[in-house]
């Protein structure tokens, strides 16, 4: 997409959001990567291969199934973008074959990256497997503990996985981790993030990486309903990147309501709580401005939700200029929410979501519909990863 | 006159800058180490206010920040301490510490509060020069305090001048690249002065050798993780854990506190030696 206003200037700012707040030692590795990767990107060699991979490799483009029978209940037309049915299991690897092509192209033979679930470290992983290239996965030791299928799954991918033991032992810290193993290998090494946050220009090439799914859902749509845009779109969004990927082509369009789920946790008037954009203010972490659940001294305080996706206490600072300027709405959803509308997918269109995913899926019950509408769900994950949280739910249930 | 700029006035070569971190190991030793490096011979002091996410450091600070946090730290206490100081301690002070602390107290407020602390100058590692010198660079000019910018050795020349401009009262020479408390080698190039201003080296200066290795090439070397460690070995606080009655409770926090002042002047005595020797 061309330069539109929801574009980041010369220096990554949206509106007040943005920038990049990184210390002397980064800056030659940030500048690097600002002033290659729209050319680069934007190149017909990268392109093609891009595509390609996408396609052959990852399975695009993933389906927009319409589900009959959550329309039904919901009185209006639900179409599902099946990001969960893409190679390991959700969108974030449109990033990871994306960036590792930026990486291979700047000639970096070393790749780290930071994980929370393990999702993005098993989608690194994946594609560095694939490129034949080192791979550094940096994991709160908590988080390592919490998510051993794909610990084993990134180890058997021939990555390293570095449990983080500093801080409260997730995701921020084995962010904190990684970008510290970037300021020590300065030359040869490539930081693959995972989300749309990160100094400047990381949440615009991770917007751009996964744009490819909102221009699917257009193509799709125009064939299945006979116009390019649906009346809604929904996406969770922790750090928020299926939801940038999934609003990309349709920022600019005002007739289509773009709704976004943030992980309320166990409520935003509990401690234990994830809605960055509800109760955060504008503050700077991890080289980015941006909203920032924190303290009155500017401590950053530990996130906490049932889906260790979500569970990050700041957000890519597209999302804080688009609440700001009212042109997406974002609400926050409870565990119980999230899991009752997992049970309400699996039974309805026997497909199993992601816990982040299902964050979208309780929008549903949220708002009455109109019969007339299309909307698009971004289905962004499948639900393999979460199943001893599924099953502890449902033996707690049937108690 | 900026004390930092009348020190570098007096003493152009072996300058010895020591980094702590405020509240660590106990709350209240930040005064205690002040004093105890101001008379051991320590020539500027960089006072780390702690943040949940330092990603500039190392282990050792990181740690450092973590504890510091824990034990209730916060601007609002250190500024307190420093003014309550402020009278009888003249040695030149820096304020060192990431971003978002500083925006969250409010950056007026910040300002004015070094002003009346007896603070001579701030490093804030993750603040970008080009975002300082369109936002906030009137502020701290105006308030006569000193912003001190870092070069590192992938630094492009034509940064590094930018930046070497920019700074005030001296300029922050990484030894190395990497996040503080690496080993380093010594490097030629650390030696090249711009515009007439001081240079100290940070990062990697521990011991003796290492200080004179970064003496030979510069006016001086700051020394952050090497200090911290020998704070370490310093004891966790006895008298907590003991019962203290209550109607000698105040009698004895004041033999204490003169207690750990003593022992805190003697690390900072040994630890200076070791350096400078």
């Amino acid at each position: 997409m061309s330069k539109s206003k929801y574009s980041p200037d010369s220096d990554g700012y949206y509106g007040e959001f943005g920038g990049a707040f990184i210390p002397e030692m980064l800056v030659p590795n940030i500048t690097e990567l600002r002033e290659n990767y729209l050319k680069i990107i934007e190149s017909d060699e990268f392109i093609k291969e891009f595509h390609h991979l996408l396609r052959d490799y990852t399975g695009r483009p993933t389906p927009l199934y319409f589900a009959k029978r959550l329309s039904e209940k919901y009185q209006t037309n639900i179409h599902l973008k099946r990001e969960d049915l893409n190679h390991t299991g959700a969108h974030k690897i449109n990033n990871t074959i994306g960036q590792v092509l930026l990486a291979e192209k700047l000639g970096k033979k070393r790749i780290i990256a930071e994980t929370g679930a393990g999702q993005h470290g098993v989608a690194t992983a994946t594609v560095c497997a694939l490129k034949g290239l080192e791979c550094v996965v940096y994991m709160g030791a908590l988080d390592v503990q919490r998510q051993a299928p794909n610990v084993t799954k990134m180890k058997m991918l021939g990555a390293t996985v570095v449990p983080v033991e500093s801080g409260n032992k997730t995701l921020k810290d084995a962010t904190n981790e990684a970008m510290r193993d970037w300021i020590n290998h300065p030359d040869d090494t490539y930081y693959i993030i995972g989300s749309v946050v990160g100094p400047h220009p990381y949440p615009d090439l991770v917007a751009r990486m996964q744009s490819v799914i909102s221009y699917e859902i257009s193509l799709q749509l125009n064939t299945h309903i006979g116009r390019s845009f649906p009346d809604y779109v929904l996406a969770c969004v922790g750090g928020g990147s299926n939801a940038a990927g999934g609003f990309y082509h349709f920022l600019e369009n005002p007739a289509v309501k773009l709704i976004g789920a943030e992980a309320a946790g166990k409520g935003i008037d509990t401690p234990e709580t994830a809605a960055t954009l509800a109760l955060g203010k504008t503050g700077i972490l991890h080289g980015s401005k941006s909203k920032l659940i924190q303290d009155k001294y500017g401590q950053v305080i530990e996130p906490y939700s049932i889906s260790a996706g979500l569970d990050y206490p700041g957000v890519g600072p597209l999302h804080s200029y688009l609440q700001s300027t009212g042109r997406c709405t974002y609400i926050p959803v409870t565990d119980q929410e999230a899991l009752d509308a997992a049970m309400e997918l699996t039974q309805l269109e026997g497909i199993i979501p992601a816990l982040e995913s299902a964050h979208a899926l309780a929008l549903l019950s949220k708002q009455k519909w109109n019969r007339s509408h299309h909307m698009v769900i971004i289905l962004s994950g499948r639900g393999d990863k979460d199943m001893d949280t599924y099953s502890k739910y449902f033996s707690h249930e049937s108690h | 006159m900026n004390r930092i700029d009348e020190l570098f006035k007096r003493k152009r070569e072996s300058v010895l800058s020591i980094y702590f971190t405020a509240g660590y190991p106990e709350l209240n030793d930040t005064v205690h180490i002040i004093s105890g490096l101001e008379k051991a011979g320590a020539d500027l002091i960089e006072i780390g206010f702690p943040f949940s996410d330092p990603v500039a450091d190392g282990p050792v600070i990181q740690a450092s920040s973590h504890r510091a946090l824990e034990n209730g730290m916060n601007l609002d206490i250190l500024f307190e301490q420093l003014s309550g100081i402020k009278a009888t301690s003249s040695i030149p002070k820096i304020m060192m510490g990431y971003f978002n602390t500083v925006y969250q107290y409010g950056i007026d407020h910040f300002i004015s509060k070094c002003a009346t602390s007896g603070v001579d100058g701030v490093i804030i590692p993750d603040l970008p020069p080009e975002v300082y010198e369109r936002e906030y660079r009137q502020l701290f000019e105006a308030a006569g305090l000193h912003v001190i910018f870092l070069v590192a050795p992938q630094t492009n020349p034509e940064r590094a001048e930018y930046l070497e401009t920019l700074t005030k009262g001296f300029l922050y020479r990484l030894s190395m690249s990497g996040t503080t408390g690496n080993a380093i080698a010594g490097d030629e190039t650390w030696g090249k002065r711009s515009n007439g201003k001081p240079v100290l080296i940070g990062f990697g200066i521990h011991d003796h050798a290492t200080f004179e290795l970064a003496c030979r090439h510069a006016n001086g070397a700051i020394i952050g993780t090497g200090f911290i460690r020998h704070l370490a070995t310093l004891e966790e606080d006895r008298l907590s854990k003991k019962k203290i009655d209550g109607r000698k409770k105040d009698r004895e926090t004041k033999e204490r506190s003169e207690d750990r002042g003593r022992e805190i002047a003697e690390i900072c005595k040994g630890f200076i030696q070791k350096i400078r020797s």
